[in-house]
């Protein structure tokens, strides 16, 4: 797995990718998308770039433990869904900014749900993926 | 608005506590305290939410803003609120425990934070008004309790997890499938809505199908007869502190589900009563004859909770005010009396060190007042009066006669009979036999070689869940006042549906 075209291939989709998985996650919420496919998406990203280089060169990549990223991700959901409670509104009640902002478009606490989403999913996955192959 | 909000809180004070855990993930010491310090808390925020409810108010909540029937409902009555006061009881109960009990290995893989998961989705089904969403938190408390069984990674740990897996995996399937034929029969999911759709359905058959279908589902996983057999090759394997909060808690939300939905949606009728009836005596005879034959110390117990269950099933059965109020009143005692029991299960290994009951012996002349203390739980457990497991049976044993149902109250006095019997044996063989042959295996910590702290933390929950159940057979007549008006919500629903489906009106907007 280590020839030249992968490995330059793989340096170059990591940001394409990750990048991808930005919009896919955007997009998530009227249109086919959101936080689990997108966090999958990124994972794919950095997985390959651990086949072409190595998982050692990842994990300098990442700079953080994968696990690390799975508490981040829920804590975020977690605030998504009581951040109504605190406007006397039941729990997970979506919430909306009033002016859309450019670019994104509307946002509300929806969107920092899924990005809690996108982080466990990349968080478990890349742990599941990263300890299989170092046991391998 | 608060107290609306105060419905989801025990679910959410759980989550919190998990995913603090989990940014504590090596730090063993930290974990220790913030969960035993979160569960005194969740204990607190269970009993205003009980209090908020004890005067037979019913609070709802509409998860997501969205009206009833389409949006998920949270229901808290009386019967939700003692059960998540209970569990929560239990819970801070076994933390305790297990902070000395737990190996550190396993603490290390996320022991904690899966606690705070299975008691996260045991609040959450017992809070649940929607029967979907029931299913969900089922799944969470499976996926929690997988998780526990095989923490460790014994062989037969691991042999105990494949049965376990399968028929609670099993259980699902049918539960889910149930669930799919309601849907397509009645279009709607929320437990309140489907108890008035019920009645408009054509297909009367089917709707008893899918009545049999949910019954199968939730007996396998409270362990009825006949698919109670994974529970005894199960729950004896994981350590002391988790098949307490196995044998409290997870067989019970099984017969929360029942009491619920077939209080609510499914009323029995005169066949489903009988065949009720039927399954809880066998339940109770089979799992009484299980007990017998154990020599091993927590295979009896977990046998016990086998033929205990079917006084509840029993007193559902029978579906008459006063038989459904002593059927609560058991499950009360239970939770409590279940997880105690498995405690002392963990504190007589950790003295003697053997689970077989033939190799222990001689607490009472080591520990007197250790042993008095321990008799309290297993006179309950018996029934002696006035202690808490006799109340209860005085209406299961008077109301299968006025229902004529005598093999019912035969297999009840068997089911009393066979515990005493057992339990007895069980005093005779570790407590007052003389200890023949003290073997010291060198990798038991013993509890003489504990430091006088680590003993407290061994002691305390035992002496707490044990001054519970003293309140309970004590103060009785505070309990049947619960377990009276719970019954009667279960009897006459209009209540709950009038709480969940008259709030379409009242939606709050910002």
């Amino acid at each position: 797995m280590k020839h030249l075209t992968f490995r330059t291939a793989a340096s170059f989709l990591l940001p394409l990718l990750l990048l991808f998985s930005v919009f896919i996650l955007l997009r998530g919420h009227y249109l086919p998308g959101g936080g689990f496919v997108g966090g999958i998406i990124a994972s794919i990203a950095f997985v390959l770039h651990a086949f072409a280089f190595g998982l050692g060169q990842t994990r300098k990549l990442l700079r953080i433990r994968p696990m690390g990223l799975m508490p981040v991700g829920l804590a975020l959901a977690v605030f998504a869904a009581v951040l109504p409670l605190f406007q006397g509104l039941p729990l997970l009640t979506g919430l909306w900014l009033s002016k859309p902002i450019p670019v994104i478009g509307l946002v509300g606490n929806a969107l920092l749900f899924d990005l809690g989403v996108y982080i466990v999913v990349l968080g478990v996955a890349l742990t599941i993926i990263f300890s299989i192959s170092e046991a391998v | 608005m608060m107290t609306i909000n105060l419905i989801i809180l025990p679910v959410l004070l759980q989550f919190s506590l998990a995913i603090l855990l989990l940014f504590f993930w090596r730090r063993i010491f930290t974990q220790k305290i913030i969960s035993i310090a979160g569960s005194i808390l969740s204990i607190v925020v269970s009993a205003s939410l009980f209090s908020a409810v004890y005067d037979g108010e019913i609070l709802t909540m509409q998860a997501g803003n969205w009206g009833p029937p389409f949006g998920i409902t949270f229901v808290a009555d009386t019967f939700s609120a003692t059960m998540v006061l209970l569990a929560s009881i239990s819970a801070a109960a076994v933390t305790v425990f297990s902070s000395v009990t737990i190996k550190r290995a396993r603490m290390k893989f996320g022991y904690f934070p899966s606690f705070h998961f299975l008691v996260m989705g045991l609040n959450g089904a017992f809070l649940t008004g929607d029967i979907f969403n029931l299913y969900v938190w089922f799944e969470v408390i499976i996926i929690s309790s997988f998780v526990f069984i095989t923490l460790g990674g014994k062989k037969v740990q691991i042999e105990g997890a494949v049965k376990y897996f399968t028929l609670n995996f099993l259980a699902s399937m049918i539960f889910l499938t149930a669930i799919a034929v309601l849907y397509g029969l009645a279009g709607s999911l929320n437990m309140a809505d489907l108890a008035g759709k019920i009645k408009t359905i054509q297909n009367q058959g089917l709707v008893q199908v899918t009545a049999i279908l949910f019954l199968v589902g939730f007996g396998i996983k409270s362990a009825m007869f006949p698919l109670y057999f994974w529970l005894p090759d199960s729950y004896h394997t994981p350590q002391a502190a988790i098949s307490s909060i196995f044998a409290g808690l997870l067989t019970k939300v099984g017969i929360y589900a029942l009491l619920r939905v077939f209080s609510l949606i499914f009323i029995p009728d005169a066949f489903m009563k009988s065949l009720i009836v039927i399954l809880a005596a066998m339940t109770l005879i089979s799992g009484g004859l299980g007990a017998v034959v154990q020599t091993n110390m927590r295979k009896m117990f977990s046998y016990l909770i086998v033929c205990h269950i079917g006084y509840m099933i029993g007193g559902l059965g029978m579906f008459t005010v006063a038989a459904l109020s002593g059927a609560v009143f058991y499950l009360i005692h239970d939770i409590i009396i279940k997880t105690n029991l498995f405690l002392v299960g963990g504190l007589v290994y950790k003295i003697s060190g053997e689970l077989n009951m033939k190799r222990m012996g001689g607490i009472y002349a080591n520990y007197p007042l250790l042993s008095l203390l321990i008799a309290v739980p297993l006179f309950s457990l018996i029934g002696v009066p006035p202690l808490s497991g006799f109340w209860p049976k005085i209406n299961l044993f008077s109301e299968s006669f006025t229902t004529a149902n005598y093999f019912l109250l035969g297999s009840f006095i068997f089911g009393s009979i066979i515990t005493l019997s057992v339990l007895a044996r069980f005093w005779s063989e570790a407590f007052w036999k003389k200890w023949e042959h003290p073997v010291r295996k060198p990798h038991i910590r013993y509890y003489d070689q504990m430091p006088q702290s680590e003993r407290a933390m061994l002691i305390i929950p035992i002496l707490f869940l044990s001054f519970i159940s003293l309140y309970m057979g004590l103060g009785a007549e505070n309990i049947f006042r619960l377990s009276n008006q719970i019954a009667s919500e279960l009897i006459d629903t209009s209540a709950y549906i009038n709480a969940v489906l008259g709030s379409v009106t009242t939606n709050v907007t910002p």
